[in-house]
C-alpha cells in the first residue's frame, strides 16, 4: 500500500510485517517505507498496533512474519548496530529517577559508548535545546510532565540519531507543553533527522507529518499526506450541529444537504464544501440546533470515515 | 561486553552519592549482631555446661555464619524490589535496551554491581570480625569470597524469579518463608545437626547451609573434603540462577 519507488533502499522498509501475541494479532501484514529526511506518522486509536510496530522497528520486539529492514539492516540480527543509530522516545518515560537531570543524559550517552568529555558537552547542549539548563541538577521526579517528556526527547538525541522514533510524544501534555515539543521536533526535522511518530491526535499528525498511515485493528487502512487524505476521504468543510440532548437528530430533514452525514452521540456532522451555505439551508428548513459550528476538515474526519469511530473514545 | 561496564558505571554514579550511608550500615549491622548475640548470648553459653559450640566460643561460632547469612539477605533485598523497579516500575532496562546495550550485558553489569556490593559488605563484616577477635586462621580471609558466592547463589535465582513477576506480592513471601527460616535454621546460630533429620535434609538443599559451613571451616582454618561439595553447591546455584535469569529477563523485555 504505502510503497515508494525506492522500496528496499528506504530508511525503514516493511512488507507484510506482522506481530502476533498468542491469539492476538497486534500487527497484521502491513507495508510501508520511510524515506530519509521525512516525518512519517502512524495515526490510530489505542490498540491499533502502533506501539507494536514501533517496538519492532526499535529492535526490542521480534516480528512474527514479513520483512523488516531498518537502516538497511535486519533488526533481529543487527539490533545493537541499528540501535546505535536510533533515538527512541517510548510511550511512557523511562528516565532514571536515581540520577539527576544532567546525569540522565550523561549516563545515556555513555550507554552509546560516547567518550566522557563529549558526553558531558552533549548533555549540556541538549539541555539547552530542550530548555532545561536551569534544572540540570534537579531530581527527575521534581520535573513536570512536559519537562520529563522534553528530557526523554533530549536523551533520545545523545547519539545524534539518523532516525528518531517517538511513541505518542505529547500524550498527556498540556497545550503549551505540546507546542514546545512540536517546535523542537520541527527543528530536528529541519536539521535532517528522519522522524517516525505514533499519535492518536490528528492535529499532531497534521502539524508534524509529511506522510502518514492510518492504522486500525492491526491494519493500515489509508496512506498519504495529511492534505491528500483529507481531500480523498473528507470534504473541504464540516458543519457541526448540536441538538438538544434528548432529541434525536432529525436526520431525514437533513437529507440531501451534504455529501455525507455522520450522526455521533453528541453531535451531527455534515460534510460539505461550503459550511456556511449548508448552515443557512439547515435553518431555512426550520431546524433549530442548539449550536452550529463550521470548521475545516481534519484527519479525525478521515478516521471517522474510514472506521466509523472516533480516534479518541 | 563493554555494555556491561556502562551498566556498572551507571550504578557507580548513583553510588557516589549514597556510599557513606550504605557503608555505615555495612558496619553497624555486624557490630550489633556480634555484640548482642555473640557476647550477650555467648556469655550465657560460656558460663553454661557446654562452654563452647563445636569447640568454638559462641561469638567465633556465629561470626562466619552471620557473614554468609548477611550476604544472603543483601542479595534478597537487592534482587527483589530494586529489580522490579528497573524492569517494570521505572523501566530503566527498557531505556538501556534502546541503546546498543544487549540483555546479556545488562545482566552481567547488574551481577557485577551486585558482586561489588556484596564484596564491600563482606569486607566490612570481616573487619568487624577481626575487631571482635573471632578470626583464627589466615584462610579466614577467603570466607569473604565464600560470602560473596553465597550471596550470588541467592541473588541469581531470585533475580530470575523477579523477572517473571508483574507484582511485588511474592517478595514478602520469599522473605518470610525462605530467607528468615534459613537465617534462623541454616546453621548460623547453632549446628545444623541439632535439627530434626528432615529439617536437616531441607537445610542442606539450600545454598545457605553450605555457605555457612564453608565460611566457618575457613574461619577456623580446618578444611575437610566436604568443602569441595559446599563450594560446588554454591557454584551450581549461582550458575543455574544466572542462566535462568538470562532467559526470564529476555522473555520479559524482548517480546
Amino acid at each position: 500500500m504505502a510503497t515508494s519507488p525506492d522500496g528496499p533502499g528506504a530508511l525503514i522498509h516493511a512488507r507484510g510485517l506482522s506481530k502476533r501475541f498468542d491469539q492476538l494479532v497486534a500487527v497484521d501484514a502491513i507495508d510501508f517505507d520511510v524515506e530519509r529526511g521525512e516525518a512519517f506518522g502512524f495515526l490510530g486509536p489505542n490498540g491499533a498496533g502502533k506501539t507494536s510496530t514501533m517496538r519492532m522497528i526499535g529492535c526490542v520486539s521480534t516480528p512474527s512474519g514479513g520483512t523488516l529492514r531498518v537502516l538497511g539492516m535486519d533488526p533481529v540480527a543487527d539490533g545493537p548496530r541499528i540501535r546505535a543509530r536510533l533515538g527512541v522516545v517510548p510511550q511512557s518515560d523511562t528516565l532514571d529517577t536515581e540520577l539527576l537531570v544532567e546525569e540522565n543524559l550523561f549516563t545515556y550517552a555513555r550507554y552509546f559508548g560516547i567518550a566522557r568529555d563529549l558526553a558531558r558537552r552533549r548533555a549540556w547542549q541538549l539541555l539547552d535545546f530542550v530548555q532545561l539548563k536551569d534544572r540540570a541538577h534537579d531530581r527527575v521526579e521534581f520535573l513536570s510532565g512536559g519537562m520529563k517528556r522534553r528530557l526523554t526527547i533530549a536523551r533520545a538525541l545523545v547519539n545524534e540519531p539518523e532516525l528518531l522514533l517517538l511513541d505518542e510524544p505529547t500524550t498527556g501534555l498540556d497545550p503549551q507543553a505540546r507546542h514546545l515539543v512540536w517546535d523542537r521536533l520541527y527543528r530536528l526535522k529541519q536539521q535532517g533527522v528522519t522522524i517516525v511518530l505514533t499519535t492518536h491526535y490528528m492535529d499532531e499528525a497534521e502539524q508534524l507529518c509529511d506522510r502518514l498511515v492510518v492504522m486500525d485493528k492491526a491494519r493500515i487502512v489509508a496512506f498519504g499526506s495529511p492534505r491528500s487524505l483529507i481531500d480523498q476521504y473528507s470534504s473541504r468543510e464540516v458543519l457541526e450541529l448540536r441538538f438538544p440532548i434528548d432529541a434525536t437528530p432529525p436526520l431525514d430533514q437533513l437529507d440531501g444537504l451534504a455529501e455525507r452525514i455522520e450522526a455521533l452521540p453528541d453531535r451531527t456532522l455534515l460534510y460539505t464544501d461550503d459550511g456556511e451555505a449548508t448552515a443557512v439551508e439547515v435553518h431555512r428548513r426550520g431546524l433549530r440546533p442548539e449550536s452550529t459550528l463550521v470548521r475545516r476538515s481534519t484527519l479525525e474526519d478521515v478516521f471517522l470515515r474510514l472506521t466509523g469511530r472516533s480516534l479518541i473514545e | 561486553m563493554t555494555g556491561a561496564l556502562r551498566v556498572l558505571e551507571h550504578h557507580l554514579i548513583v553510588y557516589r552519592r549514597t556510599w557513606k550511608g550504605s557503608l555505615f550500615t555495612s558496619f553497624v549491622s555486624p557490630i550489633l549482631f556480634l555484640a548482642a548475640m555473640g557476647f550477650g548470648l555467648g556469655s550465657l553459653i560460656s558460663r553454661g555446661p557446654l562452654r563452647t559450640v563445636d569447640g568454638l566460643t559462641y561469638v567465633a561460632f556465629i561470626a562466619p555464619g552471620l557473614l554468609a547469612a548477611t550476604a544472603m539477605q543483601s542479595a534478597y533485598v537487592e534482587t527483589t524490589y530494586p529489580i522490579m523497579v528497573r524492569i517494570q516500575w521505572e523501566r530503566t532496562y527498557e531505556g538501556m535496551l534502546a541503546t546498543p546495550i544487549r540483555i546479556l550485558e545488562v545482566l552481567v553489569g547488574e551481577f557485577g554491581w551486585l558482586v561489588f556490593r556484596l564484596a564491600l559488605g563482606s569486607v566490612a563484616f570481616f573487619l568487624v570480625m577481626l575487631l571482635f577477635g573471632t578470626v583464627h586462621s589466615g584462610l579466614a580471609v577467603l570466607a569473604i569470597l565464600v560470602a560473596v558466592l553465597t550471596g550470588l547463589a541467592f541473588a541469581a535465582p531470585i533475580f530470575a524469579w523477579t523477572a517473571t513477576r508483574r507484582t511485588d506480592l511474592s517478595f514478602a513471601l520469599i522473605g518470610r518463608f525462605l530467607i528468615t527460616p534459613l537465617f534462623l535454621l541454616g546453621g548460623v546460630f547453632f549446628p545444623i545437626h541439632q535439627l530434626p533429620q528432615l529439617v536437616q535434609g531441607i537445610a542442606w538443599l539450600t545454598p545457605l547451609a553450605h555457605g555457612v559451613a564453608l565460611a566457618r571451616s575457613l574461619s577456623v582454618g580446618v578444611l575437610t573434603p566436604a568443602a569441595a561439595l559446599h563450594l560446588a553447591v554454591l557454584l551450581v546455584y549461582a550458575a543455574v540462577g544466572i542462566g535462568a535469569a538470562r532467559i526470564t529477563l529476555q522473555r520479559r523485555l524482548v517480546t
